[in-house]
């Protein structure tokens, strides 16, 4: 039976690990690389490495960081933060990543997915989307914007219609991140997840808002999500992917316990 | 241990190439130097993308190059495009031929209400004897992203259900296949890269 996937998602700033909220008031988190293997261990289903500092400065330190990552990582291992052409992509797989997440690229540039898609293949595009319930529409949920700059400036789009022509141009999976959640630990923006579940046909990963085991369970369930992205639960300890999955087990959610 | 890995320009080889080494093989890799392949010890074929680029491997003379190193008992393993190429072909790309070894054809997913491509964790039934997954246990999971496969035969090594039963390995004497990704699959995985690693031609019965 196809599981439910559960993401650990490190936030990096100059070759370490950090953790905020609304990425002000960081804290170090620890060294990618054995943060990586130690969320691997504990059953997390997949790795993803976000560059928060995408600087052109940064960039080799970021490639580093992902060649050392992916040295001794053996789950998927997807990385985004400034990548804005082919050839940022290129780099990136060629240090050891299966995937690339793009954002603000793909938005201003949306020829960019296929045009890595026609290189390393569709299921190494992973798409992401920053967005916002529209509380002035009429459907606030249909009618969620695309925002960008951390979720400050709306691109004047609908966040279901983008998913659409992402998965036409080649997306191999959509990364949904709710900025009104993110950071709240208040649970994922369910009914926003499902409506673009529901559009594409292509997987959809909920990110933003985690804070307990029955989020997770909400978000596969009435969310329609084929996997989740969490980062700050499972900084310092707070819970593992092991006692996460264990728990969505007891409830009936199909996960991957690890051996 | 000395594997040569082919590149036919399908994909990222990174992940393949580092967990080979990580099991300790020392790895070629050849995108058309038919000597490689000539010399090989060990032979794997991996691949993500479209059907189409196996083409490649058509116009480089690596096919008929791999099928004597197949005929000769070199352990070949093919993984996700790698194994389906084993087939006769894939609907992907019709004008496209396969090797032949196994003599059906791949295909897409039928319609359903399910999710193509598939992609994630899913579990494996493994059929007795299988070499390529000796003591993988019933609960253990590998990695799966693909929208095409191939069918459940003879020959088929374990079978994974996504809407429909479908090959998730092919093992016939020295020739493997992967539909998943080993060298994403955690332990699960390095455990069927060892067995290949491992694998020895049976000795003939006196």
């Amino acid at each position: 039976m196809l599981t439910k996937r559960v993401i650990a998602c490190l936030d990096v700033h100059a070759g370490r690990v950090v953790k905020g909220v609304q990425f002000v008031d960081l804290i170090d988190a620890g060294d990618p690389a054995m943060q990586a293997a130690r969320h691997a261990r504990e059953g997390a289903d997949e790795i993803v490495l976000l560059d928060i500092t995408a600087t052109h400065e940064g960039r080799q330190t970021l490639l580093d960081t992902v060649r050392r990552t992916a040295l001794e990582l053996f789950v998927p291992f997807c990385v985004g933060g400034g990548i804005r052409s082919a050839r940022d992509a290129e780099q990136v797989f060629e240090a050891g990543a299966d995937k690339v997440s793009i954002n603000s690229a793909a938005l201003a540039d949306p020829a960019l997915i296929s045009a890595i898609g026609a290189s390393f293949g569709a299921q190494a595009v992973v798409v992401a989307i920053d967005a916002r319930r529209d509380p002035e529409a009429a459907d606030p949920v249909r009618d969620a914007q695309v925002f960008v700059q951390g979720g400050r400036r709306p691109v004047g789009r609908a966040v279901v219609e983008w998913a659409r022509e992402a998965e036409q141009r080649g997306a191999g999976e959509i990364l949904l991140t709710s900025m009104d959640s993110d950071g709240t630990r208040a649970g994922f923006d369910c009914e926003l997840t499902a409506a673009v579940s529901e559009a594409v046909g292509i997987p959809v990963i909920a990110s933003g808002g985690a804070g307990t085991v029955g989020h997770f369970a909400e978000v596969f369930g009435r969310g329609r999500a084929d996997a989740a992205l969490a980062a700050s639960i499972f900084h310092f300890g707070v819970t593992t992917s092991r006692s996460l999955k264990e728990e969505l087990a007891q409830v009936g959610v199909p996960v991957r316990l690890p051996c | 241990m000395r594997v040569t890995v082919i590149d036919y320009k399908a994909g990222n080889l990174t992940s393949v190439l580092k967990t080979l080494r990580h099991l300790g093989a020392e790895t070629f890799v050849t995108d058309g130097d038919l000597s490689l392949v000539e010399s090989a010890e060990r032979i794997v074929l991996p691949g993500v993308g479209h059907f189409a680029a196996t083409e490649r491997l058509d116009t480089t003379g690596l096919t008929g190059t791999i099928r004597a190193a197949i005929a000769r008992g070199v352990p070949f393993l093919g993984i996700c495009v790698g194994m389906q190429w084993l087939y006769a072909g894939s609907t992907e790309a019709p004008q496209q031929a396969g090797l032949g070894y196994f003599p059906e054809s791949c295909s897409h997913f039928a319609e359903s209400t399910e999710k193509v491509p598939h992609v994630g964790w899913n579990s494996l039934e493994v059929r007795k004897g299988s070499r390529l997954l000796a003591g993988v246990e019933p609960g253990e999971f590998v990695y799966f992203t693909h929208s095409y496969k191939g069918p459940v035969t003879a020959d088929t090594a374990a079978v994974t259900q996504y809407i429909e039963p479908f090959a998730a390995a092919v093992e016939r004497d020295n020739v493997m296949g992967a539909q998943f990704h080993p060298e994403k699959s955690g332990e699960t995985g390095l455990k069927i890269l060892r067995n290949f690693l491992a694998w020895r031609a049976r000795e003939a019965a006196c």
